[in-house]
């Protein structure tokens, strides 16, 4: 057993009354790629601070290359070789490869001969585990793969035996996360020892050896990949069996909403995109993260002006959006990022409910808020939508994602929407808020509203969507019926290869 | 140690944090008080009884908490909206100078009863514009308020200055730089006969009112709360934040403009440089010890009113500086500040 290289030995870890982490053992042998699976707080993220001294454990101990970290100090790790290739890179766009590799690692004033050194260390770590990359590119030159590469090599470079990765797949198509999997696997065989960190099974499946899931703070399972399979490690994660609701063939109606090579301008641009969505069907539309998703979302909820092109909204040219005015018109509007626009967190459930809809004569008249009527719409959204932990008095940041996205959804479904804009829905749930944010999107869609759903999830896309459209570059792909969508086309239309296939 | 957010604050520890806090800042001053020499609890006991003790010290006390009432209501206003407003006392000496500009006998000709509401009005709309401006620089070309609110005040108390010792100079005040006083029927009826006491006190609880029920009540106060707790939000609900500003930066221009009025219509009756011991800054405390709300406000100004007024007594009476005034309110501001993160948060090893 001496090949075990770390081992995190009985870690508890309370938040107040949460116990995020109890009682956590595992370990990392030599050479191994383990995946740690389990749901938005299952404990994952806790568990590596406390292994990089972010946070003191409040019991266990932390035992790399057999000696014990000293816990709360975040040096403690690095210096034991243990690195970490984060979620969200920490690269400065100005400086080449080489020298954000060097920066912070060594002291400012270098000698000419130290850069040389340098460059023959990486090159050197390059070559041996197949990370090929131009030491002198600059780094904004290069792509979100290319760059989560450098992170790698950043960690390699201050000689890291243990790398742990944190959800290195969010922002890859299907085809860099396939390759960055063929780099993992070249390091585990030259003897480094790989954490991966993950809520998707099947990159899981593909990627590790041994798989240990985590569910609410606790070790669950642990599981050899050859010896389970997707089903079992839902399962495992959730605590229960998970279906997620599936679509039924339905026929479209009119045309609800379309664009016709519009642009918008700023700050993540979309050049000449073009769709149409008609009622009562779903559009998805794919892509990385980072390619103007948030754009085409601020576009379809009426808070950027098109900048040319002609957008159409049930059959009206659209050419002064307001937010309210998309409201108005009854399009439902899920924004992607809950706690920055959708919701005001020391606020309560029922002004977050009647926020956006404070005008209408039953929450309010002559300049006062009928407070009883918005309640009672409040109320009838947390019945109806199965929104838990809350009352309409109670503040919304005191609610789960899951819950609180299930009030969005309410409080623009209560309505009947014509349109439903969702941009990354289920972005941060946990399965079973997964699955009932799937069957409400599903009811408006059945009920006739036109869904355009916008999405990093593949699985997602495939599940609820009955066409399908990439964003990459702020550009739109021409849409695909659901029905030709394989993985390996849709990769090539997310990494902006769509003309190469026609 | 670290500091978590308590997931709820409980009503009653809400409550008593302020309450907690001046008495810690009283704990902190009467050290001080110690060490001139002076027994604590009498420096204390007579503070009260000097801001308190007579019918006299009763309406000082409240004639000085007005105008403090008014500017720490313009300052809660604004910053319940995060609209950082540090020109209070900028717009203070505005109104002022616009009331006793068109209360003199060059100014308006007109019969008490239309002549004092027109005087408020226009000094509320000096204070309004004066808070407009840099509002609008902050929405055109995102400067910081804080810094112009800021500077704004001594462009506006130089202004004053230049004022009083040009063409608004009183020929009859020896040299003195002030302004010609108001006209008889200008000033505002006393509440007290033979006090300093005047209705303006009454105009800045009914304000207060007010305000409290339309941050309560209304949509105006529904919407300006959201945006200022996250504005992001509010602009994608669909509400106009920029809008909202420009509403709430009149009325808090206004209120702290009209409390420069009121101080030269009900006590002073002309402009000097001196007409505001800092009545803007202090409503910055005023308005912070409150926790933003309109009620408390009125409770706290009487309570800093309470601190100045009754200093002065004590300090003759035992020889404590009167600067120890100054002291109790900045602590009382300090340990609030503490006992705000203390209500919110919990302190965990």
């Amino acid at each position: 057993m001496n090949d075990i290289v770390l081992s995190l030995e009985g870690i508890t870890k309370r938040f107040g009354s949460l116990i995020a982490n109890d009682d956590v053992t595992l370990n990392l042998r030599r050479g191994e790629l383990l995946a740690l699976l389990g749901e938005n707080g299952a404990g994952k993220t806790t568990l590596m601070n406390i292994l990089f001294g972010h946070y003191a454990a409040d019991a266990g101990r932390v035992v790399a290359f057999g000696r014990e970290l000293q816990p709360g100090r975040p040096r403690a790790a690095i210096d034991a070789g243990i690195g970490m290739v984060h979620q969200h890179f920490a690269l400065a766009a100005n400086l080449t490869v080489l020298e954000n590799i060097v920066a912070g690692t060594e002291s400012i004033g270098r000698l000419r001969g130290d850069w040389r050194r340098a460059r023959v260390k990486l090159t050197e770590i390059a070559r041996r585990f197949g990370l090929a990359i131009d030491p002198d590119a600059r780094v904004g030159d290069l792509s979100v793969g290319e760059r989560q590469r450098v992170e790698i090599l950043k960690a390699l470079y201050r000689d890291a035996r243990i790398l742990i990765l944190d959800e290195p797949t969010a922002v890859l198509t299907p085809q860099e996360a396939e390759k960055l999997f063929d780099t993992l696997r070249v390091m585990a065989a030259k003897g480094l020892s790989l954490i991966f960190i993950s809520h998707k099974l099947h990159e899981i499946l593909a990627a590790a050896d041994r798989i240990v899931v985590l569910r609410g703070g606790k070790v669950t399972a642990e599981r050899i990949t050859a010896n389970t399979n997707k089903n079992e490690l839902a399962e495992l994660m959730v605590g229960r069996p998970v279906t997620r609701p599936a679509r039924e063939a339905q026929q479209p109606g009119a045309l609800v909403m379309r664009a016709e090579n519009v642009c918008v301008a700023g700050f993540r641009p979309l050049s000449d995109i073009s769709f149409e969505l008609r009622a009562g069907e779903t559009l998805g539309i794919i892509g990385v993260s980072g390619n103007g998703q948030s754009t085409l979302g601020r576009l379809l909820g009426g808070l950027v002006k098109p900048t040319a092109g002609s957008f159409e909204l049930l059959g009206a040219t659209v050419t002064e959006p307001t937010p309210a005015s998309f409201v108005a018109c009854g399009v439902a509007r899920i924004p992607e990022d809950r706690n920055v626009d959708g919701t005001v967190s020391d606020m309560t459930l029922w002004e977050n409910s009647v926020l956006e809809r404070i005008g209408e004569r039953r929450f309010s008249a002559f300049g006062l808020v009928r407070r009883s009527g918005a309640r009672a719409f409040a109320k009838t959204i947390i019945e109806r939508f199965d929104v838990r932990g809350g009352v309409p008095d109670t503040p919304i940041r005191l609610l789960s994602g899951g819950n609180m996205q299930k009030l969005i959804l309410g409080r623009n479904l209560l309505t009947s929407p014509r349109i439903l804009v969702a941009a990354q829905p289920t972005r941060g749930l946990d399965e079973g808020a997964v699955a009932a944010v799937h069957a409400e999107i599903l009811a408006a869609r059945r009920a006739g509203a036109g869904v355009l759903l916008i999405s990093e999830d593949l699985d997602e896309i495939l599940q609820l969507a009955d066409r399908v459209q990439a964003i990459a570059n702020g550009r739109l792909s021409p849409s695909i019926p659901i029905e030709d969508a394989e993985p390996r086309r849709l990769g090539l239309m997310m990494a902006g290869a769509w003309s190469e296939m026609a | 140690m670290r500091l978590e957010r308590r997931a709820s604050v409980p009503v009653t520890l809400a409550v008593a944090a302020p309450f907690g806090a001046v008495l810690v800042a009283l704990l902190l001053a009467g050290i001080l008080i110690a060490m001139t020499g002076a027994p604590v609890l009498e420096a204390y006991r007579r503070i009260l009884i000097s801001a308190f003790g007579s019918k006299s010290s009763i309406t000082e006390t409240l004639t000085r908490a007005t105008p403090l009432i008014l500017t720490g209501l313009a300052v809660a206003v604004a910053f319940r909206t995060r609209l950082w407003n540090i020109g209070a006392e900028g717009q203070f000496y505005s109104g002022a100078l616009v009331a006793a500009m068109l209360g003199s006998q060059h100014g308006l000709q007109l019969p008490g009863a239309a002549l004092i509401p027109i005087l408020m009005v226009a000094g509320a709309a000096a204070g309004a514009i004066l808070m407009l401006a840099p509002l609008g620089l902050r929405l055109r070309f995102g400067v910081d308020e804080v810094v112009t609110t800021l500077l704004l005040n001594f462009i506006t108390i130089l202004t004053v200055s230049m004022m009083i010792d040009g063409p608004l100079k009183d020929p009859m005040a020896f040299g003195w730089p002030q302004s010609v006083p108001i006209v008889g029927d200008a000033f505002l009826p006393k509440l007290v006969s033979r006090s300093r006491l005047h209705i303006g006190f009454l105009i800045a609880i009914g304000l207060a009112l007010l305000i409290w029920l339309v941050q309560e009540r209304t949509v105006f106060g529904l919407e300006t709360r959201a945006a200022g707790l996250n504005p992001a939000a509010t602009t994608f609900a669909g509400i106009k934040v920029n809008r909202l500003l420009v509403k709430v930066a009149c009325i808090s221009g206004g209120l702290a403009g009209l409390a420069g009025a009121i101080e030269v219509l009900g006590v002073k009756g002309y402009v000097t440089t001196d007409l505001s011991p800092g009545f803007g800054y202090t409503g910055i405390i005023v308005a912070m010890l409150a926790g933003l709300n309109p009620i408390g406000v009125v409770v706290t100004a009487i309570f800093v009113a309470t601190i100045f007024v009754g200093s002065d007594g004590m300090s003759r009476g035992l020889g404590v500086p009167s600067f120890i005034a100054d002291v109790i309110v900045a602590l009382s501001l300090l340990a609030v500040l503490v006992a705000l993160v203390l209500t919110n948060y919990r302190i965990r090893r």
